[in-house]
């Protein structure tokens, strides 16, 4: 096997973890990351040595970007918001870090799981998305602030029982 | 002693938790927070989520990933069947979905032709695998059927008769469209082949016969009256031109007659 083969062999692991969380769906994020191997080895040719990993992230990256793209053509589906968590209450588990996730905008949500899952240095998701580090720090302030607003509305405020 | 006057921003936060302060700016930091316990408390519930994330994910990179994805075998198979399920959706939605958003911004809407020839693909790879259930109402009820889907897509209808070109009629099923109820006929060779057409209500005019392919499908599309059609098959041009025609020579005799009335 040669050593480009091996690096992304050693790659694949991280990748589905990244593509779970980025997709939060078993099935579509294998989809997509077979399809970032696929065309990473048929691309070989254009590989000309530099950080494997970096370029499968950003593959996988795209790749998800052009999937949400396609079926934004399709009616979109209203999100669910509070609703759901009332009926269910906080135990049923109504609003979780997967939900949390859901709510990101999708650029906001890979530069986060870049950092926090997948390790990557700012330098390196922001070679990744194709934007500059300042973009990228913006995007995890913004990411995570959302999360903690949506986390915090789970709790209900605590009230004494008389 | 930290200087007063320099603020600690969200930004430098961000970086502190993320391990991408230099050693100076790290205790600067750190000496903020011990101050500033609204940010204190923002850093604990940012490390919080981040342990989250990893608590709900980590563990799929621990998993042995399946032999799908075995190097050897996608690079030998790597313009093959392998991105096949990508490919076709890549092949028949690039044209319309990629020049009609750029950005996210709408320049055009896709012409039925697209939206049709895409729907009709999905729902052609859906069903054409199932082995127990590829219908809803059997072939052998064609009466019912054409009944049936015509009242819910809301124009006359009839899945036409294919046997002259080795077809024998599975059945159908009624699906949601891109202009609203949609008839979904399925279609079988002796061998097993399966073909399907989709069927339902446009405002397009054009009526000329267009064809689309990928890798592993392909589709006619064609406008008859207000209807659209596409049959989706195997990507075999001259067979799938031969059902698609034979389809569109009934449709066009039988409805004659009932537009006049």
């Amino acid at each position: 096997m040669s050593e480009f083969h091996e690096h992304i062999k050693v790659a694949i692991p991280a990748l589905r973890r990244y593509a779970r969380a980025l997709t939060r769906d078993a099935e579509t994020a294998d989809d997509i990351v077979q399809d970032t191997l696929v065309r990473a080895l048929r691309s070989e040719h254009l590989f000309h040595g530099g950080d494997t990993r970096a370029w499968l992230y950003t593959i996988l990256t795209n790749l998800n970007r052009n999937r949400l793209r396609t079926l934004s053509r399709r009616p979109a589906l209203a999100p669910i918001k509070d609703s759901d968590a009332a009926t269910g209450g906080p135990e049923a588990g109504g609003r979780d870090i997967t939900r949390a996730l859901d709510e990101l905008a999708e650029d906001q949500r890979s530069a986060l799981l870049l950092v926090v899952l997948e390790g990557l240095t700012y330098r390196e998701v922001a070679e990744v998305q194709g934007v500059p580090i300042g973009t990228v720090m913006s995007r995890l302030a913004r990411a995570r602030s959302q999360i903690k607003a949506y986390l915090d509305g789970e709790r209900p405020t605590l009230r004494r029982v008389k | 002693m930290i200087d007063r006057d320099q603020i600690v921003g969200e930004d430098e936060l961000n970086a502190y938790v993320d391990g991408e302060l230099p050693a100076d700016r790290r205790t600067a930091v750190e000496a903020w927070l011990a101050t500033h316990p609204d940010d204190a408390a923002k850093v604990s519930a940012w490390r919080k989520q981040a342990e989250l994330i990893r608590a709900r994910y980590g563990a799929v990179a621990d998993e042995i990933p399946p032999q799908r994805f075995n190097v050897n075998r996608l690079t030998r198979r790597s313009y093959g069947a392998v991105a096949a399920a990508a490919a076709v959706i890549a092949a028949f939605v690039a044209g319309g979905v990629l020049g009609w958003t750029v950005r996210g911004v709408e320049i055009a809407r896709p012409s039925d032709l697209t939206r049709f020839t895409a729907d009709a693909l999905d729902a052609y790879r859906l069903y054409v695998v199932e082995v127990r259930h590829p219908v809803e109402v059997p072939g052998d009820q064609r009466p019912h059927l054409d009944a049936w889907l015509s009242k819910r897509v809301g124009s006359p209808l009839h899945a036409p008769e294919l046997d002259k070109v080795g077809l024998k009629l599975v059945g159908g099923r009624l699906l949601p469209g891109p202009t609203g109820p949609t008839a979904f006929f399925m279609y079988e060779t002796p061998s097993g082949e399966r073909f399907t057409l989709y069927c339902g209500r446009t405002g397009d005019r054009d009526t000329a016969l267009r064809y689309t392919t990928g890798p592993q499908n392909a589709a006619y599309y064609w406008v008859d009256g207000d209807l659209a059609y596409v049959l989706s098959g195997p990507p075999e041009r001259d067979k799938l031109h031969a059902i698609a025609q034979a389809a569109y020579d009934q449709m066009d005799r039988r409805t004659t007659p009932e537009q006049g009335g």
